[in-house]
């Protein structure tokens, strides 16, 4: 093999491998291949994405944020709370819903602008910092909702959250948005659902970062952090507020995977301490070619990490495999992903 | 040589030393604040609860501390205690009901288990000496693969049917006095019903304690601990200096994993099962000790007995606040705020840094 | 008269990277040789092949006479080959005794069978050598940290000394330290060649070596481009050597 088609390879390994292994789950997995089970495996794996896409910017940085996990939490006992609150006044359930989310979004900036501070004039390695906020985040949760997930929402929350953009009851019926009216027991089993509102959204936002990433100046400069911190504040780039802002958003972006949180699954919920949500993210991060020292990454990379962990999750449970067995696939594939990160290390 | 300049130094030079020795200020303060707020904090009895709970977070920390020294991190130990417990409690349930006696079949299950706990740790070295994988990842993956083997050897079900002997030493203290009767060790005597017994030192708790004496003593006075140091402050200079450093960061892995695989033989026998998730409680415990006890993640900083304080920082916050009254969730926000707070002292104080090691 | 060191068809090439091409040069005891020439000339791989860190991909090294194979620092170091490195090697977080021990530790026994380190054996030989050598440190019990560029250098020097070195070879001894400081340790590598050590200095600061050196020998390249005595030579010529002037000109 040429020397340039082994780097593309080696570059894209993680995108081959998960197309291989959609191929083998194909004839091993029930209903693997369909269209309902592809869209299922991108609903589930929002939360996921959004929190990878923050880890992107941060570990791009040569930092890392632990709280992310537990922000979501925050986020998601918050803006329920919210929510119930406004509802049980008798706010209409669009205003209840509305407010309840802005307000979520807007606190979940404080953690990652107080990590971002740490960071940065306090010197508190990322590690720490984030450690330690992610667990005043989770107890503040906890506090909250006293170890209760958050009930009696507005209505209408998992419509959006679970809707679709199409449904098809082929041969009768087409709507938008939402079901067709008027069907029940046996038709809804005909039922084809086309393009998932989470899967628009999650297209809109992880858009709408590829672009900062790649496009803008803002982009640029955190690459540059992370080539060199030394030569990025030389060329004149305020690292640190660049740092603060970086971890902000990365907190936001946690918020923003708690309120889908809360429209997916109709409560609001605090973040297990046992989740690993952080871990998992940064392993979508890496697997998909960052490298923790900095300097490198992509958000499709990191999509196709995490694709790939959603992919290898899905595809043993259809395929009857114990699912644990994918603790143990993610481990060694995380671990062969370093490994090919080292052997090519030029690749960008 | 004015006499006030002087004694302004010999001033300052106090409060320096107060401040490099801040932790255990803090614990001592804390310790004293809750037991005036709420009697019997320091009670024997009170001692003990905290003791009874402070194996796991001790062995952990342990763990790291070595990890930590040399630059490295090990996020693996929740989860390799996890496994420990379910490899023990699995083999003794196993021999046991084979047939064999019940001490027989503890004895050579820990034995084994102590075997194969060691494993994972010889895996991650391996990745991060020589395949130079960063140690964040390597033993994150590692958490991945000793989970989900844990979870398939449980598939689903509890370990059962260990021998009641078992949950005996777990539970057992290691001097057991009944007052004008018997004393005996490690197994609570025959006694009759209401009578009275006396129990010293939970096993639980001395065989951590053990470990702690002499890898205290290893780290600090032999070859293999002023490695660890030399490795942590400048892996060049180890290497220039003929340290074999690969071998050295493999058997502190192992080291590393042995701990985290006693933790979970404990856990077996106080609670005679296993569980997956046995350490998960205790996942990032074991780092933050390391760090609250003064230990630097860049490596080659930190101490034993640190570490020590660290643990009990974190005990002593958690028992004093559920003794308190507060839910447990304060914890959280109590531990998260104490750990950033000792790494900025150490920003603050750098000469802290710079005193003898 | 035989050569302390001589090395002979020396070659390192890291991929298509020839580092070192075909490179001989000899030291003598009580001699002090310059090697000099332009940043990726290949001065620091020539002297890691010498130290060990790196295996030669061609040619032989002999040390007092006989073909050795250096293959590992240690072995560089149990032939009293001993190399100061740019950056000192030094552990930050040990303290001054420590360092100069460091992988060489001295250990003790007690109750009969456990080793432990012998901090005062370590300590008292320490401050023997720094007195020997005239440096002066306030606490040998000090982190490395806080000592200044000059103290550095000489307890990184004092490591070299204590272990007999036969062979000192110091990479850029000078670069970092003010100049009183400079001069303390130019006198030492004077005392040191009276003693009948065998010194390769690797500097850009001419004039330390010229001040210094017995001899020079420049690398551009990757190869030897000239030899020549401190007394025939001057320091233009050595640079135009360094910069492949002479050869434009020829």
């Amino acid at each position: 093999m040429s020397k340039s088609s082994l780097s593309i390879l080696a570059r894209n390994w993680a995108l081959f491998f998960v197309l291989i292994l959609i191929l083998i789950f194909s004839f091993t997995g029930i209903n693997f291949f369909s269209l309902a089970n592809f869209q299922n495996i991108f609903h589930l794996s929002t939360i996921y994405l959004l929190l990878s896409a923050s880890e992107t910017f941060v570990i791009i940085t040569g930092g890392i944020d632990l709280s992310i996990g537990f922000v979501m939490g925050l986020s998601s006992v918050l803006s329920a709370t919210i929510m119930r609150e406004l509802h049980a006044a008798n706010f209409p359930p669009a205003l209840s819903i509305s407010i309840g989310s802005i307000v979520a979004l807007i606190v979940c900036i404080i953690p990652g602008f107080i990590n971002g501070v740490l960071i940065t004039k306090y010197r508190v390695p990322p590690f720490i910092a984030t450690l330690g906020m992610g667990g005043i985040v989770n107890g503040i949760t906890l506090v909250m909702c006293q170890g209760f997930p958050i009930s009696f929402l507005p209505p209408h929350l998992t419509e959006i959250g679970n809707g679709y953009l199409i449904y098809i009851l082929p041969g009768k019926a087409t709507s938008f948005f939402n079901r067709p009216g008027g069907i029940a027991g046996e038709e809804l089993k005909e039922l084809i659902r086309i393009i998932p509102n989470s899967l628009m959204f999650n297209f809109v936002i992880l858009f709408i970062l590829w672009h900062i990433l790649k496009n803008t100046k803002f982009g640029q400069h955190t690459y540059a952090i992370g080539g060199g911190m030394d030569a990025a504040v030389r060329s004149g780039i305020n690292t640190n507020r660049h740092l603060i802002i970086i971890y902000a958003l990365s907190t936001f972006l946690a918020g923003l995977a708690g309120v889908f949180n809360v429209f997916q699954t109709g409560t609001g919920n605090y973040t297990p301490f046992t989740s690993m949500y952080e871990l998992i993210a940064i392993a979508g991060v890496v697997i998909g070619g960052a490298s923790l020292m900095g300097g490198k990454g992509r958000i499709i990379g990191s999509v196709i990490g995490v694709s790939l962990m959603e992919v290898i999750e899905n595809g043993l449970h259809l395929s009857g495999v114990d699912p644990f067995f994918r603790f143990i696939a993610v481990g060694l594939i995380l671990i062969v992903a370093v490994v090919i990160d080292q052997s090519f290390p030029d690749l960008l | 040589m004015g006499n006030i300049t002087t004694r302004k130094n010999d001033l300052q030079k106090f409060f320096l030393q107060l401040a490099t020795r801040w932790a255990i200020i803090f614990l001592l303060l804390g310790a004293i604040l809750f037991s005036i707020i709420s009697p019997g904090f320091f009670s024997f009895n009170g001692i003990q609860v905290i003791l009874i709970n402070s194996p796991f977070i001790l062995l952990l920390g342990l763990a790291e501390t070595f990890v930590i020294i040399t630059g490295g991190i090990d996020l693996s130990v929740g989860f390799i205690m996890g496994f420990a417990s379910v490899i023990s409690a699995k083999l003794i349930a196993t021999f046991f009901g084979l047939g064999m006696n019940d001490l027989l079949s503890i004895i050579i299950g820990i034995v084994i288990t102590l075997g194969i706990g060691m494993i994972p740790g010889f895996v991650n070295g391996i990745l991060v000496a020589r395949l130079k994988v960063p140690p964040f990842i390597a033993t994150f993956s590692m958490l991945g693969i000793t989970h989900g083997i844990s979870e398939l050897i449980i598939k689903g079900s509890y370990i059962k049917n260990l021998p009641a002997l078992a949950g005996e030493i777990g539970n057992g203290s290691l001097i057991n006095i009944a007052p004008g009767k018997t004393v005996s060790f490690f197994i609570k005597p025959l006694i009759q019903r209401g009578g009275q017994l006396i129990e010293i030192l939970p096993t639980v708790f001395v065989i951590p304690f053990i470990f702690v004496i002499i890898f205290a003593f290893i780290l600090k006075s032999t070859k293999f601990g002023q490695h660890t140091y030399a490795i942590g402050g400048n892996v060049d200079a180890a290497v220039r200096a003929g340290i074999n450093v690969k071998t050295h960061i493999i058997k502190i892995y192992m080291l590393s994993s042995l701990f985290s695989t006693i933790a979970g033989i404990l856990y077996a026998l106080r609670y005679v099962t296993g569980k997956a998730d046995a350490g998960t409680a205790f996942l990032l415990d074991g780092i933050v000790a390391v760090v609250i006890g003064g230990a630097s993640l860049y490596g080659g900083i930190g101490s034993v007995w640190k570490t020590v304080i660290g643990c009990l920082i974190i005990l002593v916050l958690e028992n004093g606040l559920r003794m308190l009254g507060f839910p447990t969730y304060y914890k959280y926000i109590v531990v998260g705020v104490v750990l950033i707070f000792a790494v900025l002292v150490d920003q603050f104080f750098p000469e802290l840094v710079h005193k003898e090691g | 008269m035989e050569y302390l060191l001589e090395v002979k068809n020396l070659t390192k090439k890291f991929g298509g990277l020839v580092a070192v091409n075909n490179v001989s040069m000899e030291v003598k005891k009580g001699e002090v040789v310059g090697l000099l020439g332009d940043n990726g000339a290949g001065k620091s791989t020539l002297i890691k092949m010498i130290s060990g860190v790196y295996r030669p991909d061609d040619g032989k090294i002999f040390f007092e006479g006989k073909e050795v194979i250096i293959d590992s620092p240690i072995k560089a170091l149990s032939i009293n080959i001993e190399t100061l490195y740019q950056d000192l090697a030094l552990a930050e977080n040990l303290n001054v005794y420590s360092n100069i021990f460091l992988g060489r530790e001295k250990l003790k026994k007690i109750l009969k069978f456990i080793n432990v380190l012998d901090h005062d054996y370590m300590h008292k030989e320490s401050k023997k050598v720094l007195d020997r050598l005239e440096m002066e440190i306030p606490s040998l019990r000090n982190r490395i940290s806080v000592l200044s560029g000059g103290q550095r250098q000489a307890v990184a020097i004092s490591r070299s000394i204590y272990w007999d070195a036969k062979l000192l070879i110091m990479d850029e001894p000078t670069a970092a330290l003010g100049v009183a400081e400079q001069k303390k340790v130019l006198d030492l590598i004077r005392l040191l060649r009276s003693q009948g050590l065998g010194i390769i200095i690797i500097s850009h600061q001419l004039y330390d070596v010229f001040s210094v050196a017995d001899r020079l020998v420049i690398l551009r390249r990757g190869e030897k481009v000239g030899e020549r005595n401190i007394k025939e030579t001057n320091p233009d010529e050595i640079v135009s050597l360094i910069v492949g002037a002479e050869k434009v000109a020829m």
